[in-house]
């Protein structure tokens, strides 16, 4: 270890002595991480370079198939020429304009609502942001009405699919999720009974499962005559599927909060909502933030399996290209890396919000 | 001990417990207890650790529901909990907690003042200067009350705890260790204060405590607790000739007596 008192005078030494100490007191502090180090280093040398040479400088964006015979690395032509096709599925072509809209609103109020989470002021404006932005996504991919042609769900595809799905589940299992840890803990035996069996039956089936039943087993279910949407039974299975493990989730919450804070919202003459509300879902909720995300995560990726019943998501539509032409068939992994990291870009803004929204509460707690 | 039948409930008694008894699993933490205090005096609650002193206390402002017995709040029977009359006297109690029990998800001001801005529609803005001035009672000063709980010294957030207890102006004033872990001086001007709200308002004060100078001279009532019986209770004034074994060793601390500690190994032995 450098010592500091060897160091020359002045606040930290000059910076290239302040590397040299972070990368000792971080790299190379013990035999075993100095071998972690070099062998990450060797690694990446082996791996980076060829990724390059095969995704930009060997690669080819011409979204012809003679271009991409020509050329050594990837073929992002497919995904170029195919760009409509995989971000929307079997959507009208010339209607492709209303998914986009819809997709843009959509992400416009994701974006606005997880803005305002840890602003108290702000977070009244989530629930309406939601009730004018769904009816204006409904109308934009449905269509019917302000003369625009009907388009039926079962053309619908891709991103914006993939999008609804996750959104509208993570909306609908949130609240199912807290009632259900609620219940889980409630003093009366039949909700907490019924509470649990649901709980544990659906963390017991994995969710491809969950949806074969939606599709195949529910209709059973219903009275003659009455049926309901493919689309509509999928977005039902990922809600009750994902509300399970969110209430497990909560429940984790719940039992962090110190017994004496519900006795002592009880003393001051609260009800039982009236102490959940203000006093021990605040405390609960701001342990169970990243598990929370970490569960939203998941689902979003999660929402690939409505394939299985014949839906066109995301990963899908690539599949839908690759088929359209034989030519193009070849070209799977530049699809499936697109679909990647469109996934991945979702997903790891999802990590760093959940990061951010941490700090932000324990900034609020700690003011 | 003092046979039950002479402490019936009497029709004057703001206060009275007949013969209450709880118990968790297979813990009894209250039996038999009877005793009853007057509208506007003070009662000291004294005893050994695990004696059933907090059950008592929760007993009575209606978070545990008696397993045997009866409460009479001003001659109304609140032992069931959940229903009106319940709620209506929890509502005319204030109570403070051994460990405060302060949320900390709210600022100290609306800690203090969260009932009165959620069951009696208080403005915000009342609400919190209501909340300094709290807070002036207690010796804390005004800065304090947009800090968080989490954020105060424990002798601080034992006084906004004493503060949200009295916040209601309550009619009964249920306190659990007030002074517990405050310096003498603090500890004197909390005990002048809740002197003060008995008197001045005519609060009925039940305080547990451990320090039994405070509970001799600052309190009219005494009642010992001892491994969930009550060994004794009376006015204070007549501590001297109660003859109780219990109490004597309580209020002198000394080893020997009734009052036995579980020790493991025996001390010497670990102490050699
Ligand atoms: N909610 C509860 N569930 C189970 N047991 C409990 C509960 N509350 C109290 N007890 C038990 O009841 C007994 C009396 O507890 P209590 O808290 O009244 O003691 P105390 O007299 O206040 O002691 P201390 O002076 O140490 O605070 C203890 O044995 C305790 O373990
Ligand atoms: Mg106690």
């Amino acid at each position: 270890m450098t010592d500091i008192a060897k160091l020359p005078p002045g606040p930290l030494g000059s910076s290239s002595q302040r590397a040299v100490i972070w990368a000792r007191k971080n790299l190379f502090n013990s035999w075993f991480n100095s071998i972690l180090t070099l062998g990450s280093i060797a690694a990446l040398f082996w791996i980076i370079p060829p990724m390059i040479e095969w995704g930009i400088t060997n690669a080819t964006l011409t979204p012809s198939i003679e271009a991409c015979r020509e050329v050594t690395g990837a073929c992002w032509g497919f995904v170029n020429a195919n760009l409509r096709l995989i971000l929307f599925g079997t959507y009208p072509y010339d209607e492709q304009w209303r998914p986009l809209l819809a997709m843009v609103v959509l992400v416009g109020i994701i974006i606005g609502s997880l803005g305002a989470v840890p602003y108290a002021g702000m977070r009244k404006w989530i629930i309406p942001m939601w009730l004018v932005g769904i009816p204006v996504i409904a109308i934009l991919m449905w269509g019917g009405v302000l003369g625009l042609t009907y388009v039926q769900n079962s053309y619908w595809g891709g991103l914006p699919l993939t999008l609804i799905l996750s959104s509208i589940g993570i909306i609908f299992a949130f609240p199912l999720g807290l009632l259900l840890a609620l219940g889980r803990q409630s003093s009366m035996p039949a909700i907490k009974t019924l509470s649990v069996v649901y709980i544990e039956i659906i963390r017991g089936v994995p969710l491809i499962t969950v949806l074969f039943m939606a599709s195949v087993m529910f209709p059973l279910f219903l009275p003659e005559g009455v049926t309901i949407d493919k689309l509509l039974r999928a977005q039902i299975g990922i809600i009750l599927f994902t509300a399970a493990y969110l209430a497990e989730v909560f429940r984790g919450g719940l039992q962090a909060v110190p017994n004496g804070q519900f006795e002592a919202g009880n003393s001051l003459g609260l009800s039982y909502w009236q102490s959940m509300r203000l006093i021990i879902l605040p405390q609960a909720m701001r342990l169970v933030i990243p598990p929370t995300v970490g569960s939203f995560i998941s689902m979003f990726k999660d929402t690939t399996l409505v394939v299985i019943i014949g839906l066109f998501d995301l990963l899908n539509t690539v599949k839908l290209a690759l088929r359209s032409d034989p030519a193009w068939t070849r070209y799977y992994v530049e699809g499936y890396a697109f679909a990647a990291a469109i996934f991945f870009l979702f997903c790891y803004s999802m990590a760093r919000y959940a990061a951010y929204l941490e700090k932000e509460l324990r900034k609020g707690e700690q003011r | 001990m003092i046979p039950a039948e002479n402490n019936l409930p009497r029709k004057d008694d703001f206060i009275a417990v007949h013969d209450l008894g709880k118990s968790f699993g297979a813990v009894h933490a209250l039996r038999g207890i009877s005793f009853s205090v007057p509208r506007g005096e003070t009662m000291a609650i004294i005893g050994p650790s695990a004696a059933g002193k907090s059950v008592l206390m929760k007993c009575l402002v209606g978070l545990y529901a008696p397993d045997t017995g009866r409460i009479c709040l001003d001659g109304e029977d609140v032992s069931t909990t959940g229903n009106e009359t319940r709620k209506k006297w929890a509502e005319k109690t204030g109570m403070l907690f051994q460990h405060n029990a302060l949320f900390d998800s709210l600022q100290v001001w609306e800690n203090i003042c969260f009932s009165l801005i959620e069951s009696r529609k208080l403005s915000r803005k009342v609400a919190r200067d209501h909340a300094v001035d709290l807070l002036g009672l207690v010796g804390l000063d005004p800065d304090s009350a947009g800090l968080r709980p989490s954020d105060l010294s424990g002798g601080m957030q034992k006084r906004v705890g004493i503060a949200r207890a009295i916040a209601t102006d309550p009619e009964i004033l249920l306190l659990d260790n007030p002074t517990a872990g405050l310096d003498p001086v603090l500890s004197n001007h909390i005990e002048n204060m809740i002197a003060a709200i008995a008197q001045k308002r005519g609060t009925t004060v039940i305080t547990i405590t451990n320090d039994m100078k405070i509970a001799r001279h600052r309190y009219q009532n005494l009642a010992m607790l001892h491994d969930g019986t009550l060994q004794w209770t009376g006015p204070t004034t007549e501590i001297e000739n109660a003859g109780n074994a219990y109490l004597t060793q309580m209020l002198s601390g000394s080893s020997q007596g009734p009052i036995t500690m579980r020790t493991g190994k025996r001390q010497d032995q670990l102490f050699a």
